[in-house]
């Protein structure tokens, strides 16, 4: 990459450097009449609902993180003994943790939905036949694998819970 | 939604005139508005009737110049192709964002220019090829492979779209990578390893953090999100393959 504009950098407002070279013998910046304004990026986030959702996709990582970590809690639970598993087990009884567990049900869902989304985009072209795989039917099959795997999650747990 | 013709329409413009407005502002007009008039229609209005000073770019009319992109209402769009009956009573047009701001309307796109430059949006060969050897053939299949990214008219409208760009103005951004991947993905065409640098570097593709914002306000259907992150791709099978020596970078 060659130089960039270094106007370019936000919160760079004045004029630069760049624009009064080449003038010279007019007097400095006072003689250049472009001063091309830089607007501030702050909050940029909140200025369109798909920045909003898209800030909300990538913070619903912080929740599969904070799950990540009940689990391995549990793993170093089970290799201090069984009481201490059985300590671990009751906790997640606990109302908090169940409506905690309510709410990481919620993000989940949002995550994989939001996730799956934006896979046309991030995944190479499907051809199928010589045709590019509409980007519907990308989405549409990862939910559909997404809740089948989750259904038979749940059907091997619950039976091996009995 | 069906307007009485002859309405009229509140249209707030972003004003800034840099040998004496220290920031930009809005300006508010009322335009007398019919059922076909377009958002860039309306500024000709306004620098007809009542005010010269206003200063925006257009040319063609028929999104194909790519040269009137402004936010309306905060949303990228082609001023041309946006059409006031689908607003109701007042709108906000702005200078598109993430550039500087030239004056009124008009941002600076230098920095655009550099980095289109600097993915070699051109055809290079393998081979010198003589004019008697006739034109390159390409199967349906080999056209369909780049067809959908040659259709960029360079308006910004994907770069005003992109917090990254307005975050790091270095990003090299979505439309110059699009037109880099199609290039590469050009039968025709040899100088991926002249491109790739661009796409592996600081500034490259891997700055783009998969917003998608860029794809929706396309306003010719190019999907730069995609290329993008086909070009991640391809980078890293690059990098990858490089380690069992059969890397095309250098």
């Amino acid at each position: 990459m060659k130089t960039i504009d270094p106007l370019h950098k936000p919160g760079h407002a004045a004029g630069s450097p760049v624009y009064l070279a080449g003038r010279s013998g007019q007097g400095g910046e006072a003689a250049n009449p472009r001063r091309p304004y830089v607007r501030p990026m702050a909050g940029w986030w909140r200025r369109n609902p798909f920045f909003v959702r898209y800030m909300a996709r990538e913070g619903s990582a912080l929740f599969v993180g904070a799950y990540a970590l009940i689990l391995l809690v549990g793993l170093i639970r089970l290799a201090q003994g069984e009481a201490a598993f059985n300590g671990w087990l009751a906790a997640l009884q606990s109302p908090l943790s169940i409506a905690f567990h309510g709410l990481l049900l919620a993000v989940f869902a949002f995550h994989s939905w939001t996730w799956f989304e934006i896979m046309p985009k991030t995944m190479p072209p499907v051809r199928v036949g010589g045709r590019r795989l509409p980007e519907a039917a990308i989405t549409g099959g990862a939910l559909a694998a997404a809740a089948a795997a989750s259904l038979v999650l749940f059907v091997i747990v619950r039976e091996l819970a009995r | 939604m069906q307007h009485a013709l002859n309405e009229s329409i509140e249209i707030e413009v972003m004003r800034y005139r840099p040998e004496q407005d220290k920031a930009p502002f809005l300006q508010t007009w009322v335009v007398p508005c019919t059922e076909d008039m377009s958002v860039l229609q309306a500024l000709q209005y306004i620098k007809d009737h009542l005010d010269p000073t206003l200063s925006f770019r257009w040319s063609c009319r028929q999104a194909i110049c790519g040269s009137c992109g402004v936010m309306v209402d905060g949303i990228p769009k082609l001023s041309c192709k946006t059409f006031l009956r689908d607003y109701r009573g007042r709108i906000r047009v702005e200078a598109l964002a993430n550039f500087p701001i030239e004056r009124d309307l008009v941002i600076v796109m230098d920095s655009f220019m550099e980095k289109l430059e600097s993915v070699k949006p051109w055809i290079i060969p393998k081979e010198p090829r003589a004019l008697e050897q006739g034109e390159y053939r390409q199967t349906p299949a080999q056209m369909e492979a780049y067809a959908q990214y040659s259709a960029c008219i360079n308006c910004l409208l994907c770069y005003a779209a992109c917090p990254q760009v307005g975050l790091s103005p270095d990003f090299v951004g979505p439309a110059a990578l699009a037109l880099l991947h199609r290039y590469n993905s050009d039968s025709r065409d040899a100088g991926a390893g002249e491109r790739m640098p661009v796409v592996g570097a600081e500034s490259g593709a891997f700055h783009c953090t998969a917003v998608g914002y860029c794809s929706e306000v396309c306003p010719k259907g190019v999907d730069p999100a995609s290329a993008v992150n086909q070009a991640k791709g391809a980078s890293v099978r690059e990098y990858f393959l490089g380690f069992l020596g059969k890397g095309g970078g250098k």
